[in-house]
């Protein structure tokens, strides 16, 4: 009867072997793609408007490595303001509508409808309301981009308790400040992390797709524009590695976030994934 | 049967769920005295659940009245005079077992102090020594349950009300707990209402055995288990056993329980 599930094994040499084990290879794949990346699609005859060889990419960041760097900057802060303001109007939104329920009722039909909604496509709109120079046009629309799977997540999250869990509390005659403190919000932070990890990936998307309609010439978005109309494929593609290691910085940060919030989570503690 | 001090007194009541849909309890009258282990028992649809839930204030009945040491049961839970366990354990798991049991403590304002005195007792009282930061996911299921019902207990409510609690567990798991629970209702001197639907439990724990029927759900006998205290091991081989065994079957059968 008291079988306890321990935890995984403290890392050991085996705990080395297994962890090579397990990375080895996806390491490989990794180290393949880029190969093959460098080698065989010029050999393949791929031109260089298409996809130009690794090295020659890694030759023109570093060439434009500061320009670059600040433009990365720039847009991960329109990122992560989008993010920030999106993911927390969507919280409280979610906290509302978890508390009065009809009112839930009457706006999730909706809320689910303009999730659906490609909500890039108000980029240029955006721009109109906030200025195309302005940050805010982008961080707008990452925003809206965030706003909308960590609302619906968040809520299912919120109002996915057995309903024993809540018998409980109102045996302990508690109120509704207290089983939202004690029960719902721990109970939704499983379901907010994934929707924030969702989020940081969007946000990105949102603020580089809307340097895409303009904005500042030191953005990210807006330089990739530039380089490939003036044919400097090279430095497209160091933009877009810059956004691509931005993103998954940023999508890592969330996701170690969640590591040390559901610490108590058993899919963490067991290191199933 | 006279009840020198009633903690629990039912009357009249009648629950039915919709507009003239079906009636899970009519005209239900029980008393229960302090210090009691009730058991109530009978067929799924017979509303055992229903009016354990009436008597905590989880369902309000659709007629009758209930009086918990004198007050209304909606009183009574504002006074936090239930401690309830449930089938599943429904511990939280973001909780570790001590902070677990802690958490009526914590909602009634205990001062920190009081509450890790409180409850190192109460793993003491479980027999939980050792596994007092777990997660409830690290425990069995009789170690879960055992830590929802130190929870039950940590604030000494007037009445404890448990739902199958051993339902979901294996045989050997059950009579272990059984034991456990008969030993702390002993230490504790609380007053239990207990439904299950296993005969053998019952007549094993209970100071009397509730016998109700479904369609509509009613109270169909009240049998007194006269079997000596303390409950042992071998009260299960007692002749008399056997006996209080038959009778709560052949009560179960006459009311139809036997679908």
């Amino acid at each position: 009867m008291s079988t306890i599930v321990q935890p995984t094994a403290p890392r050991s040499e085996r705990g080395t072997t297994q962890t090579l084990r397990k990375w080895g290879p996806a390491l490989i794949v990794f180290a393949m793609g880029l190969a093959a990346w460098q080698w065989l699609l010029p050999a393949l005859g791929v031109e260089r408007y298409l996809l130009p060889p690794l090295w020659d990419v890694l030759q023109a960041f570093w060439d434009a490595r500061s320009e670059l760097l600040r433009a990365g900057w720039i847009t991960f802060k329109e990122a992560v303001g989008g993010f920030v303001l999106g993911c927390s109007v969507a919280f409280v939104l979610a906290l509302v509508l978890a508390r009065w329920r009809p009112l839930g009722n009457a706006l999730m039909p909706y809320m689910i409808a303009a999730n659906a909604v490609p909500i890039v496509a108000f980029a240029p709109i955006t721009n109109a309301w906030f200025g195309t120079l302005s940050p805010w046009s982008k961080i707008v629309i990452a925003a809206v981009l965030c706003f909308f799977p960590v609302l619906v997540n968040t809520l299912r999250g919120l109002t996915s308790v057995r309903p024993e869990s809540l018998e409980l509390m109102t045996s302990y005659a508690a109120p509704q400040r207290v089983v939202f403190a004690r029960v719902r919000i721990p109970n939704s932070l499983p379901f907010v992390f994934s929707a924030l990890k969702i989020a940081s990936v969007l946000a990105m998307i949102g603020a580089v797709v809307g340097d895409y309609f303009g904005g500042s010439t030191e953005a990210l978005g807006v330089q990739i524009v530039s380089s490939v109309s003036v044919a400097q494929y090279e430095t497209a593609w160091a933009a877009i590695l810059v956004a691509s290691l931005l993103g998954i910085g940023f999508y890592a940060t969330v996701a170690l976030a969640e590591r040390l919030v559901l610490s108590w989570h058993p899919s963490i503690r067991a290191g199933v994934e | 049967m006279t009840v020198a001090e009633a903690v629990v007194t039912a009357r009249g009541i009648t629950k039915t769920f919709g507009k003239g849909g079906v009636t899970a309890l009519q005209d239900i009258d029980l008393e229960v005295g302090s210090g009691e282990f009730i058991s109530l028992i009978g067929p799924s649809g017979c509303g055992k659940s229903t009016l354990l839930r009436v008597i905590g204030d989880l369902v309000e009945p659709t007629a009758g009245e209930i009086l918990v040491n004198g007050k209304t049961a909606h009183r009574a839970r504002l006074d936090r005079d239930y401690g309830i366990v449930f089938q599943a354990a429904v511990l939280y798991d973001w909780r570790t077992v001590v902070k677990n049991i802690a958490l009526p403590l914590e909602l009634l304002g205990w001062s920190r102090a009081k509450r890790a005195e409180r409850v190192s007792e109460m793993v003491k009282l479980v027999e939980l020594e050792g596994f007092e930061k777990h997660y409830p996911w690290q425990l069995s299921g009789g170690m879960q349950q055992r830590v929802s019902i130190a929870r039950a207990l940590s604030f000494s409510p007037a009445l404890l009300l448990m739902d199958e609690p051993f339902g979901a567990l294996d045989e050997m798991t059950r009579e272990r707990l059984n034991a456990e629970l008969l030993r702390i209702w002993a230490e504790t001197r609380s007053t239990v209402i207990f439904v299950t639907h296993s005969i053998s439990e019952a007549v094993y724990l209970s100071t009397r055995v509730v016998v109700m029927s479904p369609r509509p759900g009613r109270i169909t006998s009240v049998i007194p288990i006269d079997l000596p205290q303390p409950r042992m091991f071998e009260t299960r081989e007692d002749p008399r056993f056997f006996e209080l065994v038959t009778e709560v079957r052949e009560a179960l059968h006459a009311g139809g329980g036997d679908e």
